[in-house]
């Protein structure tokens, strides 16, 4: 900078940084502290108070604990089913619904664009909702987390402001060329919203990587649930008991080994998505941009 | 070779008189066809339950089905306003509601105008990055950290203890409820709400703040008097956005983390209903209380952005 800092200034900008590295520390801390809690040996850490920079008597015994409950890997097969098919669905629905409205001068759009719009402010409410999809004969099955959830107004929203950015002059010589509006989709409006359909992507696979509540709802069997309801078991009601080996260990070894799998649990259940996270950083960050230019 | 004339035309905005509802159909028929499985998407899921949402003015059983349930009226509506739980669930949503207006909306503001100031670029994209990454923890997950490190040997514990406090987990606390419940919201939700700050920033001309500083305006003046009105709209907006839903608080994080002690602070509306509705199975009870809370939200959208309009000519429609 060639402007001359005032000493106000200056001593703004060392209490700027500080601040920033307090937040940066208070963002990552509690995950960190998961992570040592997670490589801790049960009983140490139980004897443990305050803060975690390193595991204490590090070991792998929660992991073992963990990755041997076959709940946690059918809570992955299913969810891995619900993110590949659900959102497949969530994309033709999606890119479907946005090519129709960003089309320019078709009758009845705006009657269309309402119909949609409408549901983002208004709906019937959770139980006619919950008996809708029981008439359904959707209860009791995967499809009830995966079809209800088809599509979103907001995240088609985003899309339609994409695709009316593309060019006019591209459709209309493709038009001229005698291509139908299909073709146009597939051929010309999808290669150039590559960005955005990335973006849309991941909104819908994080959704349902976090969903649970449906989950809950809808969900008798255990052999169908997804992993974060597998996690609500261990995590909100305390149950541990698939993983602990029943009888030889004392009370307390029970509880104190039950809070070293909670945190490992946390762990394995979160590395999938923070593992991809650095990659697509960039791509969440433009959706929410994106999102801002109201459509 | 007509029809391809056409089509062109309607590609541009060339104004030509247009015939009736057959020949747009004829000419059009393929996008239409694309828009009958989101069609029927919607009015199967969002607009058959609104239809459904009829129960709330019967004694529903499944049995009779929607049409041969007895119809009651506003029966379920009056018990609701005359219930003690009202004014209890009502009020709990509005604390937490405009606690969550007042403590965790500004920080978003407040980190993305620090971050501004952050010369470093590197320094910035690694704060950042770092600020953003609670927002992608599952809310099972968040609630499950909570829930282990406010129990009785958690860290939070350790250090309200260490504070002077008693060794009881905070979540049996009902005062210490709603503090939970935002503190944790701020901690997910500051980094990501901030982008939309921070974007906002990066669309100032710069030229005001170079004519600032020839005026001899200091960073502070600058920040005052010109980043502030910069990214006015976009708070307001914002702003009018979350008060349009002042009562419509999630269930989600509430009924993963109260229980009976606590719900007397933190049983909100939506909570309320998904109790009644699906764990007592009161089907057409629960239905008029969340009928109640979607009309109002309704009309707290509508109204909210009416005012907008008015004000900062912004809106959502």
């Amino acid at each position: 900078m060639k402007i001359k800092q005032s000493f106000g200034y200056s001593c703004f900008t060392v209490f700027n940084t500080l601040f920033m590295l307090v937040l940066s520390f208070l963002m990552l801390y509690p995950m960190l502290y998961v992570v040592f809690a997670s490589f801790s040996d049960s009983n140490a850490f139980l004897m443990h108070e305050g803060m975690l920079f390193w595991p204490v008597s590090p070991n792998l015994q929660s992991y073992i604990k963990v990755l041997e409950n076959p709940m946690v890997w059918v809570g992955y097969k299913n969810i891995l089913f619900i993110l590949v098919v659900g959102t497949s669905l969530n994309m033709v629905m999606t890119i479907l619904c946005a090519f129709v409205l960003s089309r320019r001068n078709l009758k009845g759009s705006g009657i269309m664009t309402g119909f949609i719009v409408f549901t983002m402010y208004f709906g019937g409410g959770l139980i006619p909702g919950y008996l809708n999809i029981r008439s359904l004969g959707l209860d009791n099955t995967l499809w009830a987390l995966i079809i209800p959830g088809a599509m979103s107004a907001y995240n088609m929203i985003i899309m339609r402001t994409s695709f009316r950015g593309i060019p006019d002059s591209l459709e209309e010589s493709a038009t001229i060329d005698g291509a139908s509006p299909l073709t146009i989709l597939l051929r010309i409006i999808i290669p150039l919203s590559g960005a955005t359909i990335a973006v849309i992507v991941l909104y819908y696979a994080v959704g349902h990587w976090n969903a649970w509540f449906n989950a809950m709802v809808y969900l008798r069997d255990r052999s169908k649930y997804p992993l974060q309801l597998v996690l609500r078991e261990i995590l909100i009601q305390n149950d541990t008991s698939a993983m602990m080996s029943t009888g030889q260990e004392m009370e307390v070894d029970q509880k104190s080994i039950a809070e070293t799998i909670k945190y490992a649990v946390i762990v394995v259940s979160t590395i999938p998505i923070l593992a991809v996270y650095p990659f697509l950083q960039k791509y969440f960050v433009k959706g929410v941009m994106i999102g801002a230019i109201k459509g | 070779m007509s029809k391809q004339e056409l089509t062109v035309n309607a590609g541009q905005t060339v104004a030509r008189p247009r015939s009736g509802f057959m020949h747009e159909m004829k000419k059009n028929w393929m996008i239409y066809l694309m828009f009958v499985p989101i069609a029927a998407y919607y009015l199967i899921f969002c607009y058959k339950p609104m239809y459904g949402a009829m129960i709330a003015f019967q004694n529903y059983s499944p049995a009779k089905g929607f049409l041969g349930s007895e119809w009651v009226g506003f029966k379920h509506f009056t018990d609701f306003f005359g219930n003690y739980y009202f004014w209890r669930i009502l009020k709990n949503t509005l604390v937490i509601s405009a606690s969550s207006i007042i403590f965790a909306f500004p920080m978003p503001i407040i980190l993305a105008l620090l971050m501004n100031e952050i010369r470093s670029n590197a320094f910035k994209r690694t704060v950042q990055t770092i600020s953003y990454i609670p927002h992608f923890i599952s809310m099972v997950v968040i609630c499950g950290m909570i829930k282990t490190f406010t129990s009785d040997i958690g860290i939070i514990t350790d250090l309200v203890v260490a504070l002077g406090g008693d060794r009881v987990s905070l979540l049996t606390k009902p005062d210490a409820f709603v503090p939970i419940y935002i503190i944790s919201d701020i901690w997910q939700g500051v980094g990501w709400g901030s982008i939309i700050y921070l974007s906002a920033l990066t669309n100032i001309n710069q030229e005001l703040y170079e004519a600032a500083t020839i005026d001899g305006a200091n960073r502070w003046q600058q920040t005052l008097h010109v980043t502030l009105p910069g990214i006015a709209p976009t708070i307001i907006i914002m702003l009018i956005l979350r008060l349009g839903s002042v009562l419509s608080v999630g269930y989600e994080k509430i009924i993963l983390l109260y229980n009976e002690i606590t719900r007397e602070t933190a049983d909100v509306i939506s909570s309320f209903v998904y109790r009644k509705g699906l764990q007592e199975m009161s089907w057409s009870y629960s239905s008029a209380v969340g009928l109640f809370n979607s009309v109002v939200n309704f009309g707290f959208i509508i109204g909210t952005n009416a005012i907008s309009r008015r004000v900062s000519d912004t809106s959502l429609w």
